[in-house]
């Protein structure tokens, strides 16, 4: 074994990571039935530790200290030691508190996923899903908020915010000018410009692209279509803003949205410029390539959807353009 | 009399001022701290057995040591004073009226760290206090106390008040260094902790005023002496502020060890229940801490008497036993409802949570709801057990101990009071809010 | 055209020494109170100004400003009356006092009287357990400690004399 790394075993199984490789990181490493992730993103920093839905157990601290740790940790935020042991689907203890965290998460939800945009690739939708319950045990006044435009291609519709933070972190990072933020406090605060300000910079669009709810919504896609029905390619042009590498949402021949391109953990790893967002929605504007993946853990994926998949062509050809 | 190490002289006129404060053998623990090297003082420190004074009662020594002396950064002592806990008003009397205790503290303990720079943060509702407190920093400053080369010693340090601005979270340290930073007062992910990533990312020592306090005392005395007062593992004196309904509401000083019983009765202390009622409940350590019935806060599920320490009020656990905390003891009579009670502090739990993570956020909201519910005649039996489970599901599984602290009152105030939580749903308006002509209102 | 005047601007620029260089921003709490004592309130080009000086952008301040509980983003009254409704303050009779206020000066918990004098605000544990009710009225923050009616008329009739 390399003396460098670490070995971390989760849920019996064992893979050796680097130091400051995180138990959600390596988790990943090793494959399916990860902890979900509502907040923690890669490529932004400072992020995670907040929804608390991947809390693990970790039974034995390392190899030098093999007491289990007093609480559940959040994996996204706590590294792996050599000799770590982690339980993750295989406690009762962990299910039961994401379970609750699940909950907690819904219960001033709208729970509006009919007439939300986002369903069908929202993460809480997916997280509820698997860890959620059918009944309500709330029965109390939901939180609300008015739907707020900022700038005339993002809809804020703060209901249905999580507060993961994504989209703070995201203007702070990605774009030159941060202008909205959290406000208020407790559960009552909520994400806003505090003086409706319209986020108008170059980079404004990949805060829709971040968000795992329907907080945040395209504008230039609302109510068109609902994603399963559009189907996914990989495309490029030349940009100079960005990296020019996009997702086109393709219906009838038509591009109805365009987007970042996301891994298989839901995040985008380059971030795109407005410009290609917004302002190309020709196919003749764009080298297009294979069709996207999409994750099998997808609602759109799911059994009761089944019917409804249509598996795009590997390979985009002139006839699919055309037909 | 009970020993007195931080309100010996605190009823002497103008113990508010450097001159009297002098007089009576303050700032003497300087010149002491400057003859020994800053590990000495720690190890002093360490020996005293003195434990944090805020509500955790993790020792001081020990939480020094961590402090990252390898790393080239700038190291930090920061004094929480963010007094805010529900019962709890110790700290707000110890600055108001003998401030030079506090600042004689802070130069000692920021000299054993290695701090150039100190902070003492404030609540900002105790705008009085840090008029007090800076006007008091200036008179140091003058007498050469603080500033550069600290009477020939070398050592210099600067120290300046910071007021919050109304937020119960920056309690908790790493809320309390973000709101230093001049942000909100959101609670870090741990680890890293302070001593490694504190204040600016550099090491920090954050400690509560009643700790800094007593440095002073065990460096003129040394720690050995320090830890022969008090019993066991709980050294030395505590303040604990008593209020409700007693005859004598006030801040006592008392040597760790003395009976529960003698504190609530004896006229030196809180002097008993006025006009003759019966004792029904304490929570003895501000209102984060599992409430106890009048049985078992005077003794213990052994029989033992209770005693004011760390150890004898843990005794039992949370099954039977409750914590010293802040040192914040709240007194109910027989005419008070627990229900009622217990709606205000979720209420007031609700109201300070910062948003952050969704246990807390959500969680705390939700019991507010079903108390208020259950307090105004609108509850159903279910509801009780379901108090219990949120309360389950928010403890341990959030950023910071806020959420302990509003779910341990839920958890424990229907542990033991049940049944008047089962009067409230099957008997509604069979108690306490009748002499209220208008619902009290929930937050926001 | 500064909204505050150069003495509270100084102030705030002479806070900054007492961070290091680059960490102007822990300026913002007192500066907030500095701006605030002279507005009365944090209308949003007091915040604009505030953050100006401390070199931060106005969301940061927002953002703040928002979160902390003696910030009042909206206009209030010449005296805010800020009364301690927590657990032990209850236990002595607030909620009795708060009800008692709210009738006294004709408004509920969170309004402003007609004549913009005084603000009624039911605040969080003020750390004044053993002398309750409290309460404490700015700009200076004072405590009124072991309140009763009969205090709070006294007091009310004070400052309307004084106004």
């Amino acid at each position: 074994m390399d003396s460098n790394l670490l070995k971390v075993t989760i849920d019996g199984r064992s893979i050796e990571v680097p130091p400051g490789t995180t138990i959600l990181q390596a988790a990943r490493m090793i494959g399916e039935h990860y902890p979900p992730a509502m907040c923690y993103y890669t490529p932004l920093k400072e992020s995670g530790g907040k929804c608390r839905v991947c809390l693990v157990r970790v039974a034995q601290t390392s190899e030098a200290n093999p007491r289990p740790m007093p609480k559940l940790v959040a994996s996204c935020l706590t590294r792996v030691e050599n000799g770590m042991v982690v339980e993750n689907e295989s406690s009762p203890e962990v299910l039961e508190a994401r379970h609750g965290v699940v909950e907690f998460l819904l219960i001033n939800h709208p729970l509006d996923c009919p007439v939300c945009d986002q369903a069908g690739e929202c993460d809480l939708q997916n997280l509820a899903f698997e860890h959620g319950t059918e009944q309500t045990r709330y029965e109390e006044g939901r939180r609300e908020f008015d739907k707020i435009d900022i700038g005339d291609k993002i809809q804020l519709h703060m209901t249905r915010c999580i507060l993961c933070y994504r989209c703070v972190f995201t203007a702070d990072q990605i774009t030159n000018e941060r202008v909205h933020g959290v406000l208020n406090r407790g559960d009552a605060a909520e994400i806003g410009t505090y003086i409706k300000h319209a986020i108008e910079n170059d980079f404004s669009g990949n805060i829709v692209d971040v968000c795992p709810v329907g907080a945040l919504t395209d504008k230039t896609y609302r109510f068109k279509q609902r994603v399963w029905f559009s189907k996914p390619f990989n495309a490029h042009r030349s940009c100079d803003k960005c990296c020019g590498e996009v997702v086109l949402w393709i219906k009838n021949n038509d591009v109805i949205r365009v987007t970042a391109r996301k891994n298989k953990f839901g995040e985008v790893e380059k971030f795109i410029c407005n410009d290609c967002r917004y302002d190309h929605k020709n196919l003749e504007d764009w080298v297009i390539g294979e069709a996207a993946e999409i994750e099998r853990d997808s609602v759109i994926r799911a059994n009761k959807y089944k019917t409804k998949i249509h598996s795009p062509a590997v390979q985009v050809d002139a006839k699919f353009v055309s037909e | 009399m009970a020993r007195q190490i931080l309100f010996e002289h605190i009823n002497v006129p103008g113990i508010n001022t450097l001159e009297t404060y002098v007089s009576k053998g303050g700032y003497q623990s300087l010149a002491r701290a400057f003859k020994m090297t800053p590990d000495e003082v720690t190890e002093e420190v360490k020996k005293s057995g003195l434990r944090g004074r805020g509500g955790a009662g993790f020792p001081t020594g020990m939480k020094w040591s961590f402090l990252d002396k390898k790393s080239d950064k700038p190291r930090y002592l920061v004094c929480n004073g963010d007094e805010s806990e529900p019962g709890t008003f110790k700290d707000r009397h110890l600055m108001m009226n003998i401030p030079h205790a506090l600042i004689e503290g802070m130069i000692v303990s920021s000299y054993a760290l290695g701090a150039r720079t100190s902070y003492i943060y404030v609540r900002g509702e105790m705008m009085p206090v840090i008029r007090v407190l800076e006007k008091a920093i200036q008179e140091a400053y003058k007498a050469g106390y603080l500033g550069n080369n600290i009477q020939g010693s070398g050592y210099s340090l600067d120290l300046y008040v910071q007021p919050g601005g109304g937020a119960y979270i920056c309690g908790e340290e790493t809320a309390l260094l973000e709101s230093l930073e001049g942000k909100r007062g959101n609670p870090r992910n741990k680890p890293p902790f302070p001593a490694v990533w504190g204040l600016y990312g550099c090491p920090t020592v954050v400690n509560n005023v009643e700790t800094i306090a007593d440095v002073p005392w065990i460096v003129n005395h040394g720690g050995d002496a320090y830890a022969a007062i008090g019993i066991g593992k709980s050294t030395g004196t505590k303040l604990i502020s008593a209020c409700g309904n007693i005859n004598k509401p006030g801040i006592y000083e008392i040597e760790l060890g003395l009976p529960v019983e003698e504190f609530i009765y004896s006229d030196q202390y809180c002097g008993g229940i006025p006009n003759g009622k019966k004792l029904k409940a304490v929570v003895a350590g501000g209102s984060s801490v599992p409430i106890l019935p009048a049985d078992l806060i005077l003794k213990t599920a052994n029989g033992e008497p209770r005693l004011m320490s760390y150890e004898s009020l843990n005794d039992g656990g949370f099954v039977s036993g409750t914590m010293l905390g802040s040192g914040g003891f709240i007194v109910y009579d027989e005419d008070q409802c627990i229900v009622r009670n217990l709606w205000n502090f979720t209420r007031f739990y609700h109201h300070e949570s910062c948003g952050q993570c969704s246990p807390c956020r959500e969680g705390t909201g939700w019991m507010e709801k079903v108390l208020h519910r259950i307090e105004y005649g609108h509850g159903k039996m279910s509801d009780i057990d379901l108090l219990v489970d949120v309360a389950k599901k928010i403890e341990g599984k959030t950023i910071c101990p806020l959420g302990e602290a509003a779910a341990w009152p839920v958890a424990s105030a229907i542990r033991h009071f049940r049944a008047e939580f089962e009067a409230h749903v099957s008997d509604p308006g069979s108690c306490c809010k009748k002499h209220l002509h208008r619902e009290m209102t929930s937050v926001h | 055209m500064s909204i505050l005047s150069d003495s509270a601007i100084l102030e705030i620029n002479n806070l900054k020494s007492r961070y290091p260089q680059g960490k102007q921003k822990s300026a913002l709490l007192p500066a907030l109170h500095i701006a605030q004592a002279e507005k009365g309130w944090l209308p949003v080009d007091a915040m604009d100004e505030v953050a100006g000086i401390l070199q931060i952008k106005p969301i940061e301040v927002y953002e703040v400003a928002t979160f902390y509980t003696m910030f009042h983003v909206k206009p209030v009254g010449k005296y805010v009356i800020e009364v301690c409704r927590t657990g032990p303050c209850c236990t002595i009779g607030a909620e009795e006092l708060i009800q008692y206020m709210e009738d006294k000066l004709g408004i509920s918990v969170g309004e402003t009287t007609d004549d913009g004098l005084f603000t009624l605000k039911t605040v969080e544990c003020l750390a004044a357990c053993g002398m309750g009710p409290v309460l404490q009225i700015g700009p200076d923050y004072t405590y009124r400690e072991n309140m009763t009616r009969e205090k709070f008329d006294l007091m009310i009739e004070e400052l309307r004399n004084k106004s």
